[in-house]
């Protein structure tokens, strides 16, 4: 029962989401979100599980998309139940990643990332070159209320399709994370850590590997297949080699040591994608910054952070670290927020249109020809960063005081 | 009767360098056979070759009267061969109890499944267990296997290489870097797995070596020399001059 604890709260959470956020971009956000769940775990699947660097992994996804907007596309579609495509989705990527992982998956180090590489590449330029199957630079779209109404649902509202993708997922992500305590998503663990060893314990470590990129290709076709619902298009940029790297990127945000550490990589991401890109046009360079920082200072992602404070919690000692957090890590945060408006109003005073003064910033409305608001912006990134600076070791000490045993005595 | 393990004219050359010069050994089941020799005889070579971590450069492998060529590790262990390394080869990041777990999926005929869950299996849980508390790791068993002592993981390389239950053991220096009551708790535990079994062992320690073994051979420069029982290989003149000389006497 505690340990279906999760499953439930995370059940009721996709249900009643759309009480709180019901409007039509919010629903094609959380949906957006759903898929990049799906897609990021099935990623870490390779990566995190099974210790293999695909820089091509949106070919699956991509894939799956096209073939089920073929599907879509086809005189008979309109007797398929639109809520099985994602199954086909499945089938086509499994597919695909048999063809491929059965050469690719011979070694997991730098071979399997750079022929994961040459594979993304080459379907890239195949969907430019291939036009019948692709669609050229317009990609292939089609229509997802021509399906057969299931049970009277024509999903024609983002309300019925936001809840097709969600429960899409949850279904997907339970089988992900079912695979990873199977004997065979055991041993992708232990080929992962030690991948000679494995050999030595009756198991062909290539044979694991391609299990595994088998499966993920599977779970990356149906994350296609839901993009084709939700999009009803699917182009170049969905399975290009950028489209395979934000991906990576996703999955370390998260974390790739934890399953669930992806699920947390995608929903901020998303949330970043959509609502911080509605507001800058600069929100990739923001992701960079914290993307690097992340890399470099914790690796283990947002999940790793989360967890590195359990230790602290079971010792009852985590109301020792709000005071740290309050005078080291809030005004960092708050420096960085006013370094993002000098960024911000630099870039509004090069590349606004001409005569333009006027922007709005974190609500408040300015203009850029006045000292007042650099100056504010200013005082704010030196002093936040400056005291995140001098309070740093003290918060090191604090930390380590917190999650460490006492001397026994 | 065949052998468990024949070896028939050895060879290996890494480039220019001959490195196991025409091996001859016949091990019969049941038998606890210690291999001994100085550094860089080729003693880890001979048990690279043996278990296909190597090709052979040439000569013949058999186990079981079926020969070994061309085979991978994994189709070796399949064929009831388990072995450990010299230089400790776990699974860092996994538990130790998810080391001891995995090791036994193969014997138990799960195989590549992914249609049933590892911890649905109280069978499997339970054999995973026994065998922690053999090598008294039980208090180790959530931890990641990265971070227990030096002597814990060599236990533990014993525990991975013995789970599976093969019939023919092969430990590559199991107490090296040991102190003595852990070398003896080893030496112990060693005993009582192999009941029954093939073992055929590289090492250092000549207290271990007569303790447990039937049979000695010593390797020198890529050759036995001699192989036999301890006390005629104790006797061995050539033995005696060319390697045990010292070590004997301190025995
Ligand atoms: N992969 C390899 N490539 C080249 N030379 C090797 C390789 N493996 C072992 N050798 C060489 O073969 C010789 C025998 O090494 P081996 O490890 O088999 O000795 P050993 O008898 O196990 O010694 P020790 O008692 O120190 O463990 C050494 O000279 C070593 O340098
Ligand atoms: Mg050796």
């Amino acid at each position: 029962m505690r340990m279906l604890m999760p499953w439930i709260v995370g059940a009721i959470v996709l249900l009643v989401l759309p009480i709180f956020f019901g409007g039509r971009s919010q629903l094609t956000i959380m949906s957006q979100m759903s898929i990049t769940v799906v897609f990021a775990l099935a990623y870490n699947m390779l990566l995190g599980q099974g210790g293999m660097l695909s820089f091509g992994h949106a070919v699956y996804m991509g894939m799956g998309s096209f073939l089920c907007l073929h599907v879509m596309n086809m005189s008979s579609f309109g007797s398929f139940p639109l809520p099985l495509l994602p199954l086909l989705g499945g089938v086509f990527g499994l597919l695909f990643a048999i063809i491929i992982g059965s050469f690719s998956t011979r070694s997991a180090g730098t071979v399997f990332a750079m022929i994961s590489l040459g594979i993304g590449e080459l379907m890239a330029a195949l969907v430019l070159i291939v036009t019948v199957f692709f669609g050229g630079e317009e990609g292939i779209s089609g229509y997802r209320d021509e399906g057969l109404p299931f049970f009277g649902i024509e999903f024609i509202s983002n309300l019925e399709v936001y809840y097709l993708i969600a429960i899409w997922m949850f279904i997907a992500v339970a089988l992900m994370y079912l695979f990873s305590r199977t004997p065979v998503g055991r041993m992708a663990n232990a080929v992962r850590d030690n991948p000679e060893r494995a050999e030595f314990l009756g198991y062909s470590a290539r044979r694991v590997r391609f299990v595994s990129f088998a499966v993920s290709g599977f779970f990356c076709g149906v994350a296609g297949g839901l993009s084709a619902i939700l999009f009803e298009i699917a182009t170049e940029s969905d399975l290009n080699v950028t489209a395979s790297g934000v991906i990576l990127l996703v999955a370390f945000l998260g974390g790739i040591g934890f399953f669930w550490g992806p699920i947390i990589g995608a929903v901020v991401f998303t949330l970043l994608q959509t609502v911080l890109g509605l507001q800058t046009h600069l929100w990739e360079l923001y992701l960079g910054v914290v993307f690097v920082g992340m890399v470099m200072f914790f690796p283990a992602g947002l999940s790793g952070i989360i967890m590195a404070h359990v230790p602290a919690a079971k010792m009852g000692k985590l109301g020792t670290l709000v005071g740290p957090y309050l005078t080291c890590v809030l005004p960092g945060i708050l420096g960085g927020l006013g370094l993002a408006a000098l960024i911000e109003m630099i870039f509004h005073v090069r590349s606004g249109a001409e005569g333009e003064h006027h922007m709005v910033l974190f609500w408040i409305d300015f203009s850029t020809h006045d000292v007042l608001p650099w100056l504010v912006a200013l005082a704010v990134a030196v002093i936040g960063i400056g005291l995140a600076v001098r309070n740093a070791p003290n918060f090191k000490a604090a930390w380590e005081n917190a999650s460490t045993l006492p001397e026994a005595a | 009767m065949t052998s468990a393990l024949e070896l028939i004219n050895l060879r290996k050359s890494f480039g220019q360098t001959e490195i196991i010069r025409g091996v001859d050994l016949s091990i019969a089941p049941g038998e606890r056979h210690a291999i001994i020799g100085p550094n860089g005889a080729g003693k880890s070579t001979l048990f690279n070759l043996i278990t296909g971590r190597f090709p052979q450069t040439a000569g013949v492998v058999e186990l079981n009267g079926q020969n070994l060529a061309g085979k991978a590790p994994f189709e070796i262990n399949r064929l009831g061969l388990s072995r450990s390394f010299q230089i400790t080869n776990i699974f860092p990041k996994m538990t130790v109890f998810e080391n001891v777990r995995c090791s036994l999926l193969w014997s138990r005929g799960y195989q590549y499944s992914f249609w049933n869950l590892v911890s649905n299996s109280q069978e499997l849980t339970e054999a995973a267990d026994a065998i922690l508390e053999q090598i008294n790791l039980t208090s180790r068993r959530n931890l990641p296997a990265g971070v227990l002592s030096y002597a814990e993981q060599r236990a533990l390389e014993i525990g991975i290489t013995i789970a599976g239950g093969a019939n023919v053991i092969m430990l590559d220096e199991p107490t090296a870097g040991m102190s003595h009551s852990e070398t003896d708790y080893i030496t112990d535990l060693i005993m009582k797995v192999t009941e029954g079994k093939t073992l055929i062992m590289v090492e250092h320690d000549m207290g271990v070596v007569f303790g447990l073994a039937d049979k000695i051979s010593v390797l020198v420069y890529g050759e036995i020399i001699a192989t036999g029982a301890p006390e005629e290989v104790r006797a061995n003149p050539r033995v005696q001059e060319a390697y045990l000389g010292a070590a004997m006497e301190a025995h």
